[in-house]
């Protein structure tokens, strides 16, 4: 019997996959198409501090192997979030739940972090600096190393949980970056957000987006993350969670041989609600096949 | 809601860029009409969400409009080619509130949910009438099939090539009607808005990623709160709705 466990910063999770924020909601909804007790872990909605309604429509693009979304953000608020989603979802799940939090100043993460924190329901934080749909805060958090550390810093003064840093692939090194969030004190990365990007409808000749742009995530990404989880493993000695086009058992091995010690699959579960279930039981067979005991060994095996 | 595979039996021009696929399948996550299916095709990432003309033991029938690459794909299939469907999306039409006489309206490609609904009210005692409305003859579809269920059919064309001259509105008695249900595009419905003489409820458009209340991408806002278009819509109730 193949071992598929993997440890986030003394979180053991039974397998890698986690689905991510933003394509999985508060979990509840997936539990009507399987048990959702047979992730590693959910990473919920990304909450931020008021209630949210988000971007205008339409928020959805498609492209070539993967999809635009400009969602922005649309959440019931951390308090609601803490107070209703997540006893909501303890109802039906008993997992790893990963909280991720969105800002817009540094007071707005340090509030939301401490309070996700002390919510019994929470087992690690995953701090959003990466979000390309709203303007003013997100990614403009996660694109310069000096608010990245300083941001980290503030968080990780008001948590006890583990704080991991989800970076944005928009910038010219990401390296810099995760040492920002190393040097400030993160216990782990989460990466890539969306690539940003656009379409425009030919008979309007205008933006399909009412955002004009939006986050690239799909297939088509997967190369582009799996350069940057490599780079980073390198650079820092943070666990890291890889993330961006996953939708295969061999796609997680892909990304865990080049650094991630989890997984988190984002839009694949969009077009296919079993998508976490099925990898997850694609993957001892698969691990067999290339003679993998233990998941956990092949963590930067390609390096 | 389910996942399942379907066969395609049957995949028919109605008219011009306007198909009806007949598909074999479980059909047992469709609970209403004015529900969805939301189809997986080959090459393309997202599916395609695709409202319910009718459904009847294992048969399960669309009627798309060709509208961009997926749809054309779609047209271009045959029977005995299996399509990956997400069944039982979004809430439907509550038949709940028709009263006696409810009036429907379609416009173009809104028509097709119409179809079940007519006869589940039906069904149910009650004598629903139905507006049609078109561009132009050519675009016609279903008027017989609604004629065949044994109701008043009433049919507009904007250049008056076939019947009532002009849009469904110029179609719409002023009163007469227990209640309406509508779906078309959106302009369509908010001019039935405008001239509505009893509570109904509409039927919305949006671009989804998931169709299934995960992503948030067909958000809108109404008098009741947030709703997605794909889980708590695509039907709403007049009184909710904002314009």
């Amino acid at each position: 019997m193949v071992k598929t466990a993997v440890t986030l910063s003394g979180i053991q999770l039974d397998n890698p996959v986690i689905p991510a924020s933003g394509t999985f909601g508060f979990g509840y909804e997936f539990a009507q198409w399987y048990d959702i007790n047979c992730l590693g872990g959910i990473s919920v909605k990304g909450t931020t501090r008021e209630p949210r309604f988000g971007n205008p429509a339409p928020r959805i693009a498609e492209t070539a192997g993967g999809m635009l979304n400009a969602v922005g953000l649309q959440n019931p608020g951390i308090d609601k979030v803490v107070a209703e989603e997540l006893p909501k979802l303890r109802e039906v799940y008993h997992k790893p739940i990963l909280a991720n939090i969105s800002g817009f100043s540094m007071d707005e993460y340090v509030e939301c972090c401490a309070k996700a924190d002390a919510s019994p329901h929470t087992d690690l934080i995953e701090v959003n600096v990466s979000c390309p749909n709203v303007h003013h805060g997100g990614m403009s958090f996660g694109t310069d190393p000096n608010m990245v550390y300083d941001v980290t810093r503030a968080v990780k003064e008001v948590c006890k949980k583990p704080v991991y840093v989800k970076l944005s692939p928009n910038v010219t090194d990401i390296v810099s970056i995760a040492k920002a969030c190393e040097e400030g004190g993160a216990d782990g990365l989460s990466l890539i957000n969306t690539l940003m990007g656009m379409r425009i409808d030919l008979k309007k000749r205008a933006p399909i987006l009412a955002n004009t742009t939006g986050g690239l995530s799909g297939p088509a990404v997967f190369p582009v993350a799996l350069r940057m989880v490599w780079q980073v493993y390198e650079a820092v000695k943070l666990p890291i969670i890889g993330m961006g086009g996953i939708q295969s058992a061999e796609d997680v091995i892909e990304m865990m041989l080049a650094g991630a010690t989890a997984v988190q699959v984002g839009a694949a579960n969009l077009v296919n609600p079993f998508a976490c279930k099925e990898i997850i039981d694609n993957l001892p067979g698969l691990m067999e096949r290339l003679g993998i005991e233990e998941i956990k060994e092949i963590i930067g095996g390609a390096h | 809601m389910k996942r399942s595979l379907f066969t395609i039996l049957k995949n028919e021009m109605l008219a011009p860029a306007t198909f009806r696929m007949v598909l074999g399948g479980d059909t047992t996550a469709i609970t209403a009409p004015g529900q969805f299916v939301n189809i997986a095709l080959t090459g393309k990432f997202l599916r395609r969400p695709i409202s319910v003309c009718d459904w009847e033991g294992e048969n399960l029938t669309l009627i798309y409009k060709v509208v961009g690459q997926g749809t054309a794909q779609m047209s271009r299939m045959v029977p005995g080619e299996s399509l990956d469907l997400l069944t039982g999306l979004g809430n439907g039409y509550n038949l709940e509130k028709s009263g006696d006489k409810p009036l429907l309206i379609g416009g173009g490609a809104g028509i097709p949910p119409l179809y079940a609904l007519a006869k589940k009210l039906i069904a149910q005692g009650k004598t629903p009438s139905v507006i049609l409305g078109f561009n132009k003859k050519d675009e016609l579809f279903l008027e017989k099939e609604f004629k065949a269920l044994g109701i008043p059919v009433t049919v507009a064309t904007a250049d008056g090539s076939l019947g009532v001259k002009g849009f469904v509105t110029d179609a719409m008695p002023e009163a007469g009607y227990t209640y309406l249900y509508t779906c078309g595009p959106e302009p369509m419905l908010r001019a039935i808005d405008g001239k509505a003489a009893s509570s109904g409820q509409f039927s919305f458009e949006e671009r989804m990623g998931c169709g299934f209340g995960a992503c948030m991408g067909c958000t809108c806002k109404t008098k009741y709160g947030n709703k997605r278009i794909c889980r708590e819509g695509p039907v709403l109730e007049r009184e909710e709705i904002i314009w």
